[in-house]
């Protein structure tokens, strides 16, 4: 039975691991380009498991910024986690233990978290871990790979495989701003504040993080006035469950 | 500042802001302004790290837009993370070759 859900999770997680791979490939690479050695870009991806997060994480190292930078930085591009682990949290039963949850929060990334929301079953903790096993293997293989590999790659390849993650991004936001508008907004907006602290000079001495962050909550904040959501949907699909 | 204390802050950050839900503070939010903003929170964020820093991210800023016109593309037409993250690659590979052809 346990043996069951665990390879369920296993089986369920492989695309996803797939994906997870090629795409920290690219982060990777990107981590040696700056500076860093394949270990400590390793180490990053077994002890964040997250891409945004990291990504922001490596422009914070590479600007010597602070630590409550650092840690602002994650709090606001990771908060979105916090909603995911309160809708999970209110889908998992009590015979759910504390380790399974304290092991489960280090992996609780966008796309396992939607693995684990669809499940028709009732949760259990071999399945959760099941889910996390095959994507901490291809997030954090995915990253040591592309590490090693950018000494052998050619610059030009090097160069194409940065953006491999801004292209990640993109495919994230560009579906959901098409179907919903207040979503297209706010992207909008947080580009147009993004674009100010890159391009007029009074705003360039803000360092890289400190203006993801500005433009994230002035783009957010805007839109959750403007265009406030209707009903806890996170909440109506525990009820559902 | 250590390489040391930059990963300590990020992990910690990020693993307590996935743990805390899931083990303390199980209650749903009830303040509309809060959970809007959250949902906003994600796209916001990743567009205002793309954008305009995808331009500065090649060699040249004709490339980087050619990538995102690309990414931009093909995630319209709803293709998948890899499918659209290895076009916007290549987008950006094929720039950079022509640029060298072209001398």
């Amino acid at each position: 039975m346990a043996r069951q859900e665990y390879t369920d999770g296993l089986k369920e997680c492989i695309p996803v691991a797939v994906g997870y791979f090629s795409v920290s490939f690219g982060f990777g690479a990107v981590a040696v380009n700056q500076g860093l050695s394949a270990l400590q870009a390793t180490l990053i991806s077994l002890t964040n498991m997250t891409s945004a997060g990291q990504f922001a994480g490596l422009t914070v190292i590479a600007a010597a910024a602070s630590l409550v930078e650092m840690v602002l930085t994650q709090l606001v591009i990771n908060s979105r986690y916090a909603l995911m682990s309160l809708a999970l949290s209110q889908k998992m039963s009590g015979k759910i233990g504390l380790g399974c949850r304290l092991i489960f929060s280090f992996y609780n990334t966008d796309e396992v978290f939607a693995l684990a929301m669809a499940r028709k079953k009732p949760l259990t903790s071999p399945y959760l871990m099941g889910l996390g096993t095959l994507a901490v293997l291809g997030w954090t293989g995915g990253t040591l790979a592309g590490a090693l590999a950018s000494a052998a790659m050619p610059g030009a390849v090097r160069t194409a495989l940065g953006v491999a993650l801004y292209g990640m991004f993109i495919a994230i936001v560009v579906p959901q701003a098409r179907q919903e508008k207040p979503i297209l907004a706010a992207s909008l907006l947080a580009i147009a504040a993004s674009c100010l602290f890159s391009w007029v000079p009074a705003l360039q001495q803000v360092s890289a993080g400190l203006a993801i962050v500005i433009s994230t909550v002035a783009a957010a904040g805007i839109c959750a006035v403007l265009f406030p959501v209707q009903d806890p949907s996170s909440s109506q699909e525990v009820k559902s469950a | 500042m250590s390489f040391g204390g930059y990963l300590l802050a990020m992990a910690v950050t990020t693993y307590l802001i996935r743990m805390l839900p899931l083990t303390l503070f199980r209650r749903p939010i009830r303040s509309r302004f809060i959970r809007s903003f959250l949902a906003y929170v994600p796209c916001a964020c990743l567009s205002a790290m793309t954008f305009p820093a995808i331009l500065t991210a090649t060699d040249s800023p004709i490339a980087g837009l050619a990538g995102l016109i690309v990414a931009v593309f093909l995630a319209f037409q709803k293709k998948g993370l890899v499918t659209v993250a290895a076009g916007c690659c290549i987008a950006v590979f094929l720039c950079g070759e022509l640029s060298v052809w072209l001398g």
